[in-house]
């Protein structure tokens, strides 16, 4: 095939199945909660409530998209677009099997963790330009969380760089090819879903937006498709985070009989079931909490578990 | 490369430029934001693509975080912005700009007269940087290492103490 041709297809699967699986994790989210909450959920638009999803999103597009006249209007309109383009630029780096990747950069780890860091703007600043004493105080919170989780978050990979010896991650997979990283790395591993799940701001870590305390947090003053933005961004974090687990700990596309990208597609629904099962299962901390135990409790883990690994690495090597 | 290289130095330039003569607190931050982000894409065409990295997540993902939220917190209005634009009176332009002049002079001079060989000389993976960072450069490290670790312990002292009035 011609490789201008096979990128151009790559580039559109990788923009467009994100996108969709994103809108179809609402139903599967809602579907999923009411099970283990002994309900039926959405059921009734199309086979097995299916057909929710398009449903809610024609509702969303004719939505009037209000812009309070208070609000700083050029950083409003750019915050919900914020983490819509970081979050779709991390899936560049992702690799879904053998050669299908859009770039597959030396750096491909570090590039991850970069644009997950720049996704906060989006939160800090949909909360600061909506110019109201909810949102501002979701924003407030949103920047000292993600910033707090984000330092544990790069610290809890090294351990699986150390042991992979490169940045880029299709070498990280292809070193998974006897062992799991989970297995050698089972520490980094839970320090990395933890970190995970505060940088997608779901349940138990949604402090930016407790609607028992704040109606709605950073995005209170947001309606129509903008809000439909941080939706829609908030479900590609956790296909991201889910995705980006998969490659670094349990073998990316690797795995028997099945065809690669069937088992990565696999193993990433594993754990998107899993995001959702703690948000059914957890409650919210309290914010002080929230930061002590991520300060307290899992940057010395992390730090430890860095340390471990280079010593063993050290001694290990010939 | 080329024209990736000089796109990303003009956007650098001009997002400084609008940083500097903004009013606003948080608009000035963006730019300086996006002023970040563009110098990241010149070293990663200059062939630097773990500094490039680098400069993101700890110049924009997590300092500028820390400016952003500071500035939140202040809550500055209009009152802020009257009083920004009486202090950036017109008169108050003239030093910096003479001295930024003679800046750009000497660039001009550095860029015509001497062989500068500038784009794809090699490029700098992570492990040599590492190899470098942790070879010849050690005793910086350490020492720039201690230096963050007292600045740490200074600002853990002073958090307390207010702890402790309360």
């Amino acid at each position: 095939m011609n490789p201008i041709v096979k990128s151009l297809i790559i580039l559109f699967l990788v923009i467009f199945i994100p996108l969709n699986v994103a809108a179809g994790l609402i139903w599967l989210e809602r579907r999923l909660l009411a099970l283990w909450q002994d309900r039926y959920g959405p059921n009734r638009v199309g086979p097995f409530g299916l057909l929710q999803v398009l449903a809610d999103m024609i509702k969303i597009f004719f939505k009037e998209d209000w812009i309070p006249p208070f609000a700083d209007k050029p950083v409003f309109v750019i915050a919900p677009a914020v983490i819509m383009v970081t979050v779709l630029m991390s899936y560049t780096v992702v690799p879904w099997a053998p050669g299908a990747t859009v770039a597959d950069m030396n750096i491909g780890l570090l590039f991850f963790l970069a644009m997950s860091s720049l996704g906060v703007y989006s939160i800090v600043l949909a909360g600061w330009a909506s110019a109201s004493k909810y949102s501002l105080l979701g924003g407030l919170r949103a920047s000292a969380q993600m910033l707090s989780y984000e330092v544990f978050m790069g610290l809890s990979l090294m351990g699986t760089v150390l042991l992979a010896g490169s940045f880029r991650l299709s070498d990280i997979v292809a070193a998974q090819r006897h062992m799991w990283f989970v297995i050698p790395q089972f520490l980094g591993f839970i320090l990395f879903l933890i970190a995970g799940l505060a940088e997608t701001r779901r349940l138990p870590f949604d402090l930016p937006e407790a609607e028992s305390e704040l109606v709605a947090g950073f995005h209170s003053e947001y309606s129509g498709m903008k809000f439909g933005m941080f939706f829609v961004g908030e479900y590609l974090g956790v296909i991201l985070i889910s995705a980006m687990i998969t490659v670094l700990f349990f073998g990316g596309w690797q795995g028997p009989w099945l065809p690669p990208i069937v088992w990565f597609v696999v193993k990433t629904l594993f754990f998107i079931c899993l995001f959702i099962l703690l948000r059914a299962a957890l409650p919210r901390p309290r914010f002080d909490q929230l930061m002590s135990w991520g300060w307290k409790i899992m940057l010395p883990l992390a730090l430890l578990n860095l340390l471990v690994t280079g010593a063993v690495v050290l001694a290990a090597r010939p | 490369m080329n024209i990736l290289f000089y796109v990303a130095s003009a956007v650098a330039i001009i997002a400084t430029f609008l940083m500097l003569t903004r009013m606003n607190a948080v608009h000035a931050l963006l730019y300086l934001i996006v002023s970040l982000l563009a110098v990241a894409l010149v070293f990663y065409t200059l062939g630097a693509p773990f500094v490039a990295a680098l400069e993101i997540i700890i110049y924009a993902g997590a300092i500028m975080v820390l400016f952003v939220f500071v500035v939140m917190m202040l809550n500055l209005g209009r009152a802020a912005e009257a009083q920004e634009r009486e202090w950036q009176r017109p008169s108050l332009w003239v030093g910096p700009s003479v001295l930024a002049v003679v800046l750009i002079a000497e660039v001009i001079y550095v860029l015509t007269h001497a062989d500068t060989r500038m784009f794809g000389a090699e490029v700098v993976g992570p492990h040599q940087v590492a190899q470098s960072l942790f070879g010849p450069y050690l005793i910086g490290v350490e020492l720039a290492s201690m230096l963050l670790l007292g600045g740490l312990v200074g600002a853990f002292h002073l958090g307390r103490r207010l702890e402790e009035k309360r």
